[in-house]
């Protein structure tokens, strides 16, 4: 599996992260090789094996349902870049 | 079931639907949150660092929202996995602070299940139809965007960030707008009364998503479009309608339907593009790592199965049993409030002819003058059971009961204590009764003279004028009696 610059370009954008022409050049080359790094794992049989949800046999923890948590609307709002009341503010979003 | 088919210039085409129904779990706290998943609360104010994704939180799922979706599969006689797993959906949008929503794409909590619908399902004998369902998935609600509160910003509420949804996929077994509409009833009702969504469209607890394709009859299927979050039966109904025609004049003048993701606007009655950039649908999916897998053991699914209530079809089959009609039986059974409320009557050892004959004529339009719902009643079930005994014991007759009954809706007074008050007892005392008789009788004399040649009819007459001249209150049963003794 290799991948094209209209690749790194797509996920680059699928992530919101903006990149200029020369740094997708260079990160083709990087994630291809991070690619054919990790394509080595191929190279094991791993027919019949169930695939490896977790590195440890833990058991997933589930809770009750009752309210242990919120009110802390001054804690979530803290760090926002913009808050308007009691409200996040964000650049207008209508579609 | 129906035969729905829209008529173009190039022949019929048929519709092929099919109904992504998003269901809010009914639950105190949310999926993977302690914080409360109360209605209408102070914006931002039921929100803990992991609804807010504040790095570092991790998600801890809240037990009786997957048990939920277990016994609602279960209602819907689907597979239940016991294995299953929460996936990421990755996308950026302002109302969603993980940049990612925890759903369950390859390996839902429930599979394969089915629900039968009928067009009319106050009538008996109308067709049924079975519309497979295919998964049922657990996943997390968005926050709330507002754009009208300031010139150039959106304001955003996390407080429904992170509540515990059941999308519910259907098959695209649905040939029409009625079959839709069918659907989408039988399975809030089924949600209802398995307690596990309240079924309520107006506040968002419910809302579908709309696949709609056309294709000429026994074709092969054609691209479909999905209009959006549609929040009520009515609107969905029209948007199908709306969509499919549509499609059908775009084919037919040469264009071809594009795959996207549409919304209705109910006030124009029309589906609109919303235009999503090409790639908005491309998720990259994965397994969550903050999440083990959903193991259910035999003693959890155990609990599940044995607190599943009587759902509406097995109700009906029971009631029909008890001596109800078909039809009545159908009208009681179709909402869970309707049906418990019905039960809340024979628990009060009212008899099921008489209490669901009253349910439906009295209370229904009582209700119905009032504008009320049936939750909403300002007479509960203990009370009417006092009002339908006084009838069953002979305290007071049929339309004196209408009367109680009415004031009782005023005043919320006890039935007893009306009748008692303003001294409506039913009365069996044969002389009186037998006084005004005479009166009627020698008042009409020419009528009496028709009744004796034969015209049998004018028996109701005197009935009627005996019941006025005592004001009601006589026994009905002793005003027959001593009639026919007197007219002879």
């Amino acid at each position: 599996m290799s991948i094209d610059k209209d690749t790194v370009n797509k996920i680059a954008r699928l992530s919101r992260i903006a990149i200029s022409d020369a740094e997708a050049d260079k990160m083709v080359g990087e994630l291809n090789g991070i690619l054919a790094w990790v394509e080595q794992l191929g190279e094991v049989d791993v027919t019949g094996v169930e695939p490896m949800t977790a590195v440890i046999p833990n058991k997933l923890r589930l809770r009750d349902d009752v309210v242990t948590d919120g009110d802390v609307r001054d804690k979530v709002l803290a760090n926002a870049p913009a808050k308007e009341g009691s409200f996040f503010g964000v650049p207008k979003v209508i579609e | 079931m129906s035969e729905y088919r829209i008529q173009g210039n190039t022949g019929e085409w048929e519709v092929v639907i099919g109904l992504e129904v998003h269901a809010q779990i009914t639950s105190e706290s949310k999926l993977f949150s302690g914080s409360s998943t109360g209605f209408g609360a102070e914006p931002n104010s039921h929100v803990s660092l992991v609804d807010a994704a504040m790095p570092g939180m991790l998600p801890v799922p809240n037990r009786e929202c997957l048990r939920q979706a277990v016994r609602t599969g279960m209602a819907i006689n689907a597979q239940i996995n016991r294995w299953s797993r929460f996936d990421r959906k990755n996308y950026f949008y302002a109302d969603l602070p993980q940049g990612y929503q925890i759903s369950q794409l390859y390996h839902p909590i429930v599979g394969e299940g089915e629900i039968e619908v009928t067009l009319n399902e106050k009538d008996p004998d109308s067709p049924t139809k079975k519309i497979g369902i295919e998964r049922i998935h657990v996943e997390q609600d968005a926050g709330k965007l507002m754009h009208d509160q300031h010139p150039t910003m959106s304001f955003v509420d996390l407080n429904r960030s992170g509540v515990a949804l059941m999308e519910i996929v259907s098959r695209p077994d649905i040939s029409s707008p009625q079959e839709a509409g069918a659907y989408l009833k039988k399975l809030r009702s089924i949600l209802r009364y398995v307690g596990s969504c309240d079924g309520n469209m107006e506040q968002g607890s419910m809302r579908a998503d709309v696949n709609v394709s056309v294709r000429k009859p026994g074709g092969e299927l054609g691209t479909r479009t999905e209009t959006k979050n549609v929040n009520s039966i009515r609107f969905m109904m029209q948007a199908i309608e709306y969509e499919a025609q549509r499609q059908v004049d775009l084919i037919e003048s040469g264009g071809a339907v594009v795959q996207e993701t549409r919304l209705f606007d109910p006030n124009k009655m029309e589906t609109r593009s919303m235009r999503s950039k090409e790639d908005a649908h491309d998720y990259r999916y994965f397994p969550d790592p903050d999440l083990l897998p959903v193991e259910l053991d035999d003693a959890f699914l155990e609990e599940c199965r044995a607190s599943l209530p009587e759902l509406p079809d097995a109700k009906r089959a029971r009631y029909e049993a008890l001596g109800l009609t078909a039809y009545n039986a159908a009208v009681l059974t179709a909402e869970a409030e309707t049906a418990f409320w019905f039960e809340d009557l024979l628990a009060e050892g009212v008899d099921a002819k008489q209490a669901s004959n009253w349910l439906m004529s009295e209370l229904f339009g009582a209700l119905n003058k009032l504008g009320k719902t049936l939750d909403e009643s300002p007479v509960n079930p203990k009370q009417a059971a006092e009002l339908l005994g006084l009838v069953a014991d002979g305290t007071i007759s049929g339309s004196i009961a209408k009367q109680v009954f009415e004031i009782m809706l005023e005043t919320g007074q006890g039935a007893s204590a009306i009748v008692e008050e303003k001294g409506l007892k039913q009365t069996n005392d044969t002389g009186a009764i037998e006084a005004e008789i005479a009166k009627i009788m020698a008042a009409n004399d020419d009528k009496v003279a028709e009744y004796r040649s034969g015209k049998d009819k004018l028996f109701g007459f005197f009935v009627g004028q005996t019941m006025k001249a005592m004001q009601g209150k006589a026994n009905p049963q002793i005003i027959n009696d001593l009639l026919k003794k007197a007219l002879g």
